[in-house]
């Protein structure tokens, strides 16, 4: 059996370097695998986030290679290389070596208004057809494994869109909400001029990084692209709406609604840029 | 540990409360890590795309060769010319049915034709990601970095135009069905009846493609049916949106197919119209 | 190292949910919705709980696609798959209750597959007499989780994440109300202030080398409620799977779900036979297919074939496999085969089995529509744990609930595929009601005694101060080693005293561990941390095997291989009493003559009607 050496960043917020690690290979085995054999015999307090090593949690996510990826799923015999780098996640804040804060992520899930489905039938259960609830179940394949997040250049390359932008992840929650064929609100407004959907320039990373192979791009961000152009780009759609009177929520009406207003908790209080020495929460 | 972040003047909507300008881990100023050959896409997306750019210009400018007339008992027009629209098609293309001629216009008719097919092209949800990665490196490839500075994506002006992508759909549309008349009009040899040549099949095979790869857009597939939340509701629409789905799904197969073909097909046009190769008679 | 109290982080809760996975989630949206201030501890992410990785389904007698069953009909399959060691109120509450909560969860946003006319599909499994899983492909506990991550975010719920508790304070009158733990990503304690405390912490199989759970699933509840003071009971009861992946080595474990053989999968040894036709018990005889021919009908039609012994409760089928693989005719890696490729159509297991097909291609290498799968048992789930009060989910400690996996007797001795998922939500409600009701009947603050805290802390941070001292690492992989091969799915009295004698020395060796570093998010220190939790539930489990002279369920005695109807009668519980751990039998609660008389038409394999 051949060798094969794992350069792995390590470090904290105030900074890190690449360290080598020499191990045999061993068949079968996935990044995460050597990564636990490093942390059992080389670096017992080496840092890396992990649970179910099924691909089934997310929660494994570092970029490989400069591939963001999980390192559970990725198996060592698919990487060519017998130097292998492993990163933390880059648009996130380092925590301690593979670790990083994605708190950004829980925060942008408060923005978005639950589930409000319409009156139930007489006997209080509801009723849908399995060809009305395929799309949303793409998108419920969803594990949060954020690599999407951490893939996306608007928030990646540009940090100050954070601000301004939900990200791939929430697109695909909104578009599993708009889609639901039970539910009763419009989000689209919110998607348009809170949570960023202009940002997103279709550029498909996050559909090539996602582990469940959910066609984020062309399921999920395009099709809420042009829900967006029904509601406010498009002079026909307009037309129609006025004369059949149909009314569009604004964008203050739905976000009324959004946990962060409606159920506060500590992570909305956050300051909107708050950076502090430590850089801890 | 403050770092700065540079105002990029975005202020669509209120700011969510996230934490921003804390350190993140990585080696510092990496471009990427990436061991691929990741740059071999997008060059290949700049040359082809190039390519396409100077032969399409070279061609709408030359204003001739773009009709096989009834002189080699053909009725051939390039789909870059057509519908023609212009004064001088009155001279080259006369005896083509489908010639609307606009006395106004005294330049090449390939000018004003393709605007349409290019604003379609341009706003097409696929080539917005080609271009986008190649000519603007933004990003050029996933996880390699942004080639700019600061980054509104499509909320102002002018790339919030991409939203009207619908209507280039409709004209588009309107398009094929001209080029579709074409291609049946080329089944009529004048003087010889009906028959069947090279150039017969390539403008049929043309305007196949491109109704391909119209309807499988985005766009298309949102207004068939997308738009819907309750499929069950609206059979029609829902066997619509089901038969553009796979399409959808080769959206930038297509794109690329269709692009090269029509480039082909108006260099065989133009080969043939201006006498370098013979349009062989199949039947 | 010494700890001050300023150096502990103190916050205050109405109810404080430990464990983020369904149970807890539903516990903590329970209280919330009451007004009351709720916090939820993951131990991970959030919605990253080992919930997720439950596939099947979550069971429930809706009876939309066999209008036949009902409650009655749940309830026997569950305390007869549970080998009659079932806490009755609890098995009762479960299968009445099921309905409501899983049609709760699609009010709130899941989406389960659906049949022609719009209801619930539901799928077959082990030991259900009808189909009767809610499913949504083989990604069941995600979608779970999922809805209830989101419904717990929309009713604001203070979420803790990657915080680990390693203790439960009661106050002087033997109250639990506070937790003592620390925060990962710094190492920083945090003292949680809370009138009541549900434990949902889930599963112990970490404790063994394959098992099927992430790596949260330490018994951390189990060890907290012990060392509060609370009875447990039926320790000795685990499930091992008995269809895990057994090749490549690193994903050994791995979990393969009945969903495989619900949907036409069938078990075959190296000889390609169905062994399973041999193994069938007396008690299933006659639900049972007899052929493989009836076998492969039932599929298709329940009513005039019976169902395919594949689908025996999994203890019967982990046994089976075990005794093939011991007998020579297993799989080249030491399993069995399960073959679904021969059976059905690619497209169908594509759309059935999704995430089962892309397990197998992307960490095997091996295509489930071309080639069957090598499976074998793999340690799953806890049946023992806290004894519960059924209707509130009340501990033996006052103030201290407990729902889910960490919760013992409403699986009995075996537990049905698909009533762990119908268990969380059941039992999460009613812990959550429990819990808002005994916080709301406390009047003014609570005070938990803060030596406890320090000492607790001080405790946790000794493995830095040691020099030279074993990796934590070291003694983990040797307690998986020693659970896996003395405390398996066949124990024998040699083996488990053998068992009881290593572990006391891993305790030894985990009180002198030592770890470098800082606390920052220091795995290595993590898991010294996890090993006492370890440690303790395997001497638990241990212990209770020792006891239980007879083998039921879960729990095989090769020593005892016949059940003992005088066991069937009594839980073995575990208490700490005055510094001392006791194993004892007490009598299980009396089913009403009722719920007694739905048994006795056992042998005619006629289901029990509801009546109105």
């Amino acid at each position: 059996m051949t060798e094969v050496t794992m350069s792995i960043w390590r470090g904290d917020s105030s900074g890190g370097s690449f360290f080598d690690y020499n191990l045999e290979r061993v068949e079968g085995e996935v990044v995460l695998d050597v990564v636990h054999r490093i942390q059992a015999t080389l670096a017992p307090d080496l840092a890396c986030r992990w649970n179910c090593k099924a691909g089934k949690c997310g929660s494994c996510s570092a970029e490989i290679d400069g591939k963001p990826s999980l390192m559970c799923m990725t198996r060592m015999d698919t990487l060519p290389n017998d130097k292998i780098t492993i990163t933390p996640m880059k648009t996130f804040p380092i925590i301690r070596d593979l670790v990083t804060d994605v708190s950004f992520n829980y925060v942008m899930a408060r923005q978005i208004p639950p589930f409000t489905p319409g009156d139930p039938e007489p006997d209080g259960t509801y009723r849908m057809q399995q060809v009305d609830i395929d799309r949303a179940q793409e998108f419920h394949k969803c594990i949060e494994c954020f690599l999407c997040q951490d893939v996306c250049h608007v928030i990646r390359d540009h940090e100050v869109n954070k601000l301004y932008y939900a990200g791939p992840r929430f697109f695909v929650r909104l578009a599993s909400l708009d889609m639901h064929p039970l539910d009763t609100v419009d989000r689209r407004e919110l998607a348009r001029q809170h949570l960023g959907l202009g940002f997103c320039n279709i550029t498909k990373c996050c559909t090539e990084v996602c582990p469940e192979h959910i066609k984020i791009t062309d399921n999920a961000i395009i099709p809420l692209k042009e829900r967006v152009v029904d509601s406010s780009y498009d002079p026909i759609a307009w037309l129609g709406r006025k004369i059949r009177r149909k009314v569009k929520y604004t964008v203050d009406q739905v976000y009324a609604l959004a946990p962060a207003q409606v159920a506060p908790t500590a992570l909305d209080r956050l300051p909107a840029t708050a950076i502090d020495d430590e850089g801890k929460s | 540990m403050v770092s700065t972040v540079e105002d990029t003047g975005v202020k669509s909507g209120t700011a969510i409360p996230v934490e921003i300008g804390k350190p993140r881990g990585g080696p510092e100023g990496r471009r990427t890590l990436r061991q691929d050959r990741w740059w071999l896409s997008p060059a290949v997306t700049v040359t082809v795309l190039t390519s396409f750019i100077a032969y399409a210009t070279f061609a709408a400018f030359q204003g001739r060769y773009y009709y096989v007339g009834a002189q080699q008992h053909r009725n051939l027009i390039s789909p870059f010319y057509s519908p023609c629209i212009a004064n001088s098609c009155q001279r080259v293309a006369g005896s083509h049915p489908l010639g609307i001629w606009a006395s106004f216009w005294n330049f090449s008719p390939a000018l004003l034709i393709l605007i349409v097919p290019l604003g379609f092209r341009l706003t097409c949800y696929y080539y917005r990601k080609a271009y986008y990665r190649s000519f603007w490196q933004s990003p050029p490839a996933c996880g390699v970095a942004d080639g700019h500075k600061s980054y509104t994506g499509e909320t102002r002006f002018p790339l919030i135009l991409q939203n009207i992508h619908r209507y280039f759909l409709y004209l588009a549309l309107l398009f094929n069905v001209v080029l579709t008349m074409d291609a049946v009009l080329a089944f009529n040899f004048p003087g010889q009846g009906i028959g069947f040549s090279v150039g017969t099949l390539v403008l049929c095979v043309n305007a196949a493609l491109l109704w391909i790869y119209t309807v499988s857009c985005h766009a298309c597939r949102h207004l068939c049916g997308g738009q819907l939340n309750k499929f069950s509701k609206h059979p029609i629409r829902y066997r619509f949106w089901k038969a553009i789905t796979p399409l959808n799904a080769r959206h930038m197969q297509l794109a690329w197919v269709s692009l090269i073909f029509v480039a082909l097909t108006d260099l065989y046009v133009r080969l043939v119209a201006s006498g370098i190769i013979h349009d062989y008679k199949i039947f | 190292m010494d700890v001050n109290t300023e150096d502990i982080l103190t916050q205050s809760f109405d109810v404080l949910v430990i464990g983020a996975g369904g149970a807890g989630l539903r516990a903590a949206i329970e209280s919330r919705s009451r007004g009351l201030s709720t916090a939820v501890i993951c131990k991970s992410l959030y919605g990253k709980a080992h919930t997720v990785m439950a596939e099947g389904g979550v069971a429930a007698a809706l009876g939309n696609v066999y209008s036949e069953d009902n409650w009655k009909v749940h309830f026997r399959d569950t305390v007869r798959g549970g080998k009659m060691l079932n806490n009755w109120r609890m098995a009762q509450l479960h299968a009445q209750e099921a309905p409501d909560r899983v049609l709760e969860l699609e009010a709130w946003g899941a989406l389960f597959d659906r049949t022609d006319d719009g209801r619930i599909l539901q799928r077959d499994f082990g030991g259900h007499r009808y189909a009767r899983l809610a499913h949504v492909g083989d990604r069941t506990g995600l979608e779970m989780i999922r809805t209830l991550q989101n419904k717990a975010t929309s009713v604001g719920i203070e979420v803790f994440m990657e915080h680990k508790i390693l203790r439960i304070l009661v106050d002087a009158s033997g109250n639990a109300c506070g937790a003592l733990g620390y925060t990962r990503p710094s190492g920083q304690f945090v003292l949680f202030k809370a009138k009541a405390i549900v434990l949902a912490t889930g599963g112990i199989g970490r404790s063994w080398k394959y098992t099927s759970n992430s790596w949260e699933s330490t018994g951390d509840g189990h060890a907290l409620a012990f060392s509060a003071g609370a009875d447990m009971i039926d320790m000795e009861c685990v499930q091992f799977h008995p269809t895990g992946m057994v090749w490549p080595l690193s994903v050994r474990g791995l979990l393969v779900t009945e969903g495989v053989r619900g949907d036409g999968g069938a078990l075959l040894n190296s000889e390609n036979q169905r062994f399973m036709f041999n193994y069938i018990p007396e008690m299933f005889r006659a639900e049972t297919a007899e052929t493989e021919e009836e076998a492969d009908r039932w599929y298709e039609d329940h009513a005039s074939a019976r169902r395919t012994p594949d689908l025996l409760p999994r203890d019967e089928v982990a046994r089976a496999i075990n005794a093939e693989v011991k007998a020579g005719r297993g799989s080249p890696h030491g399993g069995v085969f399960l073959d679904i490729a021969s059976r059905r159509t690619p497209e169908y297991i594509k759309r059935r089995l999704p995430s089962m097909y892309s397990q197998f291609l992307e960490l095997a290498g091996v295509d489930i529509t071309q080639e069957p799968m090598e499976v074998g048992p793999t340690c799953h789930y806890m049946m023992g744990g806290v004894r519960v009060d059924a209707d509130t989910a009340a501990t033996t400690v006052p103030g201290l609930f407990a729902a889910g996996e960490v919760a013992g007797g409403m699986h009995g001795a075996n537990r049905l595929g698909g009533n762990s998922l119908s268990d969380l939500i059941v039992f999460g409600r009613r812990a959550g009601i429990g819990a808002a009701d005994y916080a709301e009947g406390l009047a003014g603050t609570v005070d938990p005694e803060v030596s406890q805290a320090t000492e607790t802390a001080k405790e946790a941070l000794a493995p830095f101060s040691r020099e030279t001292g074993e990796s934590p690492y070291r003694i983990h992989a040797d307690l998986q080693e020693c659970m896996q091969t003395l405390v398996g799915i066949i124990r024998t009295e040699s083996e488990l005293l053998q068992a009881l004698d290593e572990i006391s020395k891993l305790k030894e060796r985990a009180s002198k561990a030592s770890v470098q570093g800082g606390r920052e998010y220091n795995p290595a220190w993590n898991l010294a941390t996890d090993l006492p939790s370890m440690l303790a539930v395997s001497e638990m489990v241990t212990r209770g095997a020792l006891d239980r002279k007879e083998s039921r369920g879960g729990h095989t005695r090769d020593d005892y291989p016949s059940p003992d109807p005088e066991f069937a009668k009594v839980n073995l519980v575990q208490r700490m009493q005055d510094g001392t751990h006791t194993v004892q039998p007490e009598p299980l609660p009396e089913m009403p003559e009722e719920l007694k008389a739905l048994f006795e038409d056992d042998h005619t394999g006629q289901a029990p009607k509801e009546d109105h």
